[in-house]
């Protein structure tokens, strides 16, 4: 690993020149919503960083998550940053199959003991292992086993950050997030369905930039990404404060873009960078087009008393969400998973409560 | 318990009313720069905008005398503004989507600028030409 050429090697290589490098850092201090001031630094941390391994573990999920971060066309900013990673191992996107893939998977982990970095997208079932196996092993094996030697996880994906969508009610395969089971290693949990590409890696920009991991939340999420909510940092703010409000999706409100608050829009109790940092590269986001937030960046968003409810509007009872989460805890015996479940539950709880007056006490407080 | 009204924003629909307060600190850092020689960088995409009001910022600032045209990891855009010392940066990928804007204040962009390991790597290569002949 130590052999393996720098990053700055890697792009010298593929004809980049120093003025495409300080280029590549601004963009790069952008996406990772560093001061524009932090892009020398980030040059100086990127001459030396060497390429890291990474193991990527796909289980209970669709997808979606390596779609995301793998449509964007090289030679971009964020495909660069994947260029510059070394992926040991992808099951989607490797092109060895069956013994010979996973035989690639021990040799990573041998090579590179206690220095990859581990990324995992889906949940993990825990009712029964033959929900979802690779190769034969079943998921939490396999994560058990490849997170000994990590240095640190990336739960990708709602899924693999809180149970995502197979944690929903009334959860069937016992789906767990990665902070249920892997208890003593740093885990960046990247959540959104699917995260921003550039979130994704910004994350890795970072770990290749200063070698640690960036500051996190207290559900585990990048504070650059998700420091702010979608409603502070929404254009369609102003209208909210003036009190207009779309009532209907074809109403004069909702033509003159008035704020979608009452139709259902998460946006208050969701933390992601969607709002600046838009989708389809910079075109724009949910809101821009017309439709809520679905708060697809929290725990439990699914189960939050349907997408068109308002978040004042009382919602359905979350009390079997909350059982399952605890017996799934049980099942794989880990304490602080269950407080971590329990710290999630009270988020999601915290969810049906908030109303337009909450908002404007937060604010005037 | 009564909390108090918070006060209505006046802003034109549309608008996050950034705008006006951008062109505000731009004014600072054009000052610090001509006083203290203190250069500024700001990064736009870390901005709310609403639809329409980055180009109304870009068509404030204006054009000024310089316009350069990089071609690294795809194209860039430098241009001075109307306001000299005021540089508009967007790098572009090489799919003609753009992954960075920026405003910078000072006397010129380092960007511009020949940098040491590429005119290193030049020199190499033209004495190489050399050696050929």
């Amino acid at each position: 690993m130590k052999n393996d050429p720098s990053l700055l090697e890697v792009l010298r290589q593929q004809g980049v020149s120093r003025r495409g490098f300080l280029k590549f850092c601004a963009a790069t201090a952008s996406l990772m919503a560093l001061p524009p001031g932090m892009a020398p630094v980030i040059a100086k941390a990127l001459e030396q960083a060497h390429r890291p391994s990474v193991i990527w573990l796909s289980f209970q999920e669709c997808t979606g998550c390596t779609e995301s971060l793998t449509r964007s066309h090289a030679p971009t900013i964020e495909g660069l940053i994947f260029d510059a990673i070394s992926l040991d191992y992808h099951h989607t996107l490797q092109a060895a199959s069956g013994s010979a893939a996973e035989e690639a998977r021990m040799a990573a982990m041998k090579a590179n003991k206690g220095e990859y970095l581990l990324v995992v997208d889906g949940s993990i079932p825990t009712a029964d292992p033959g929900y979802s196996t690779i190769a034969g092993i079943s998921n939490l094996e396999m994560l058990r086993e490849v997170a000994a030697d990590a240095a640190a996880i990336i739960a990708v994906g709602t899924c693999a950050a809180f149970g995502g969508l197979p944690h929903a009610k009334p959860n069937p395969t016992g789906a767990v997030a990665v902070s249920d089971i892997i208890t003593d290693k740093p885990i960046i949990n990247v959540s959104g369905c699917p995260p921003i590409p550039v979130v994704i890696t910004g994350v890795l920009a970072h770990f290749l930039t200063f070698g640690t991991l960036p500051k996190l939340d207290h559900l585990g999420r990048p504070l650059a990404f998700y420091g702010n909510n979608i409603h502070d940092r929404c254009y369609r703010r102003p209208f909210y404060e003036r009190g207009q409000f779309a009532e209907s999706f074809d109403d004069e409100g909702a033509k003159k873009g008035w704020c979608l608050y009452k139709l259902g829009c998460k946006g208050p109790v969701t933390y992601n960078a969607c709002a600046t940092t838009k989708w389809n590269n910079g075109t724009s986001f949910p809101i821009e087009s017309g439709h809520g937030c679905l708060g697809c960046s929290e725990p439990n968003f699914w189960d939050l008393g349907g997408f068109y409810n308002a978040l004042s509007e009382p919602s359905v009872n979350t009390g079997n969400a909350a059982a399952f989460g605890l017996v799934a805890g049980a099942a794989v015996g880990a304490a602080s998973g269950i407080m971590a479940r329990k710290e999630k539950d009270n988020t999601s709880h915290a969810h049906q409560k908030v109303t337009v007056n909450d908002l404007k006490r937060g604010e005037s407080q | 318990m009564s909390h108090p009204t918070l006060p209505a924003i006046e802003v034109p629909p549309w608008e996050t009313g950034n705008v006006q307060p951008l062109l505000h600190e731009i004014g600072h850092a054009l000052r610090e720069l001509l006083n203290n020689n203190k250069e500024t960088c700001i990064d736009l995409h870390a901005l709310p905008m609403a639809p329409g009001e980055e180009a109304r910022l870009v068509e404030a600032l204006g054009k000024g005398e310089i316009s350069v045209q990089l071609r690294a990891l795809g194209k860039s855009r430098i241009d001075e503004t109307k306001y000299p010392g005021v540089w508009l940066i967007t790098h572009f990928n090489a799919n003609e989507e753009v992954v960075g804007k920026f405003i910078e204040i000072t006397r010129i962009p380092d960007l511009i600028k020949s940098q040491r390991e590429d005119i290193a790597a030049g020199l190499l290569n033209l004495e190489d030409e050399l050696h050929e002949e």
